[in-house]
């Protein structure tokens, strides 16, 4: 049930992108609950997108930050697949504007992927499969999210702006070459938000155990048996971040230490970046790693499913890894604002 | 502006595509289809790294339709470092920032939104180096 591409795959560029602009949990707290709940915050800060900022604006930096490292010509990209919940148009793919914006037009297939927080690493398994079965040589998977919630509701404080772009290519040119993926997925109602509908809706106590963790955890120990592997083969990982704690305790319950996930554990500082979140997590972990480091990675989408991923870190990255900007560039990039800006900005005037 | 023209100048809009003189090497943004230098009509494509410093810049709290989104920003021109100078809007940027020699960089940004209904435009923007 583990699926492996018939020629080796892997990762050859990767590139971050966060917003500048920060907002503080413990000030929705102060607005909305008159601080009482400020020692249970789930995120120090979330970041919040520009004026002019959107999943489009967000992925075409990603993706120039992947082809800087992935040094490749962007006309040999096949795919420019972008996975989001929040696509600026509700009709008007998404990935056309970026693929114009890198380049990568007009022999490319470009296309707009769903599943919630999963979208982004959905971009992934399809772009394995196009380069592992040769129908491409290179093929560019996003996830990106500017991120909602209602005012006031649970969803605030971290609903977050950011993502990441990788170009997979040949095990040959990869900075990390894949060993194995793996997708598990059911029909879970833990969170949904019908059409025309501006805020999501959650199925209150349903997001933890039977949809996160059910899905995640059962998607990190089927792949690490079938590899038989343990967290100890592993340098790092990194598991979808809707919050500080859920990732933690993923992380814990497979036997992972709080050092293993540290360099991709974004969220308390960036916020939750939904389709974006696992995967810029992987960009932090490949900012840190070294040759010869396997790295696990488990997204999460709700509705609900996870996909898993073990990479090994190859002599290529520490030449490539300088090419472009750090995750870490980009979070100690920080413009603290206020809710009134951030209002102003999201358009949050509007209630329903 | 009508969609027909926004969809012609996407390229030099996302990407900062000008063009070269193939007779003396004059670079030229916007794209131009004779040389101002040479009169040559040898002009080729060329796509500007989008590395400048800010040449002058003057700070809008009155915007034009369809930018009050926006206010205040800074509406500055570039020196690009391939030599041309343009006008372009500052970004990601308190405007109280801005200097003249500040180094900045392109980015493609939402440069206004056609009403609730309408297209969204994408364009260049600069902002301080980092
Ligand atoms: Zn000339």
């Amino acid at each position: 049930m583990t699926m492996k591409p018939s020629r080796q795959v892997g990762i050859v560029g990767y590139g971050a992108y966060v917003p500048r602009y920060r907002l503080a949990a413990e000030e929705i707290s102060q607005l909305w609950r008159g601080g009482q709940d400020r020692d249970t915050l789930p995120v120090r800060e979330k970041s919040v997108p520009g004026p002019d900022e959107d999943s489009v604006s967000m992925s075409i930096e990603a993706a120039r930050n992947a082809l800087q490292r992935a040094q490749i010509d962007p006309t040999q990209l096949r795919a420019v697949w972008v996975g989001s919940e929040s696509p600026p148009y509700a009709v008007k793919p998404t990935s056309t504007i970026v693929a114009q914006a890198i380049g990568a037009v007009p022999s490319t297939s470009a296309g707009d992927w769903e599943f919630a927080c999963k979208a982004g690493s959905e971009t992934m398994q399809a772009a394995i499969a196009m380069v592992g079965s040769s129908m491409a040589d290179y093929a560019m998977g996003i996830g990106m999210d500017t991120a909602q919630g209602r005012p006031g509701d649970a969803l605030e404080y971290t609903a977050a702006a950011g993502g990441a772009a990788f170009v997979f290519g040949p095990g040959e040119e990869a900075l990390a070459v894949l060993e194995a993926s793996y997708s598990y997925v059911t029909d879970t109602p833990d969170f949904f938000r019908r059409a025309h509908q501006h805020y999501p809706e959650h199925g209150n106590r349903f997001t933890g155990e039977p949809a996160y963790f059910h899905h995640v955890l059962s998607a990190g120990r089927h792949l690490m048996e079938s590899l038989g592997l343990t967290a100890e083969d592993f340098a790092l990982a990194v598991f979808h971040q809707p919050n500080v704690k859920f990732p933690q305790r993923a992380a814990q319950k497979l036997g992972f230490t709080a050092e293993q996930i540290r360099p991709g554990l974004l969220v308390g500082d960036i916020g939750n970046t939904y389709a974006g979140s696992s995967l810029i997590g992987l960009t932090g972990c490949l900012d840190a790693a070294q040759p010869g480091d396997r790295i696990l990675m488990v997204s999460f989408g709700s509705g609900a499913g996870s996909d898993a991923f073990s990479f090994v870190v190859t002599e290529q990255l520490s030449k490539r890894r300088s090419l472009a900007r750090t995750t870490q560039d980009y979070i100690a990039r920080r413009q603290p604002v206020h809710y009134a800006t951030y209002a102003r900005w999201r358009s949050k005037l509007l209630l329903k | 502006m009508d969609i027909a023209r926004h969809w012609r100048l996407r390229d030099q809009r996302y990407n900062l595509q000008g063009t070269v003189c193939a007779g003396c090497g004059h670079k030229m943004f916007p794209p131009r289809v004779v040389c101002p230098e040479c009169r040559s009509r040898k002009i080729e494509t060329f796509e500007f790294s989008g590395q400048g410093e800010v040449y002058s810049h003057t700070v809008v709290y009155q915007a034009p339709e369809g930018f009050d989104a926006y206010v205040p920003y800074v509406a500055a021109l570039v020196r690009l470092e391939e030599g041309p100078l343009i006008s372009a809007q500052l970004t990601d940027v308190n405007v109280d920032e801005v200097a003249i020699g500040l180094p900045v960089e392109m980015v493609t940004r939402k440069l206004t939104e056609q009403e609730e209904n309408g297209l969204i435009v994408y364009g260049y923007k600069f902002r301080p180096r980092f």
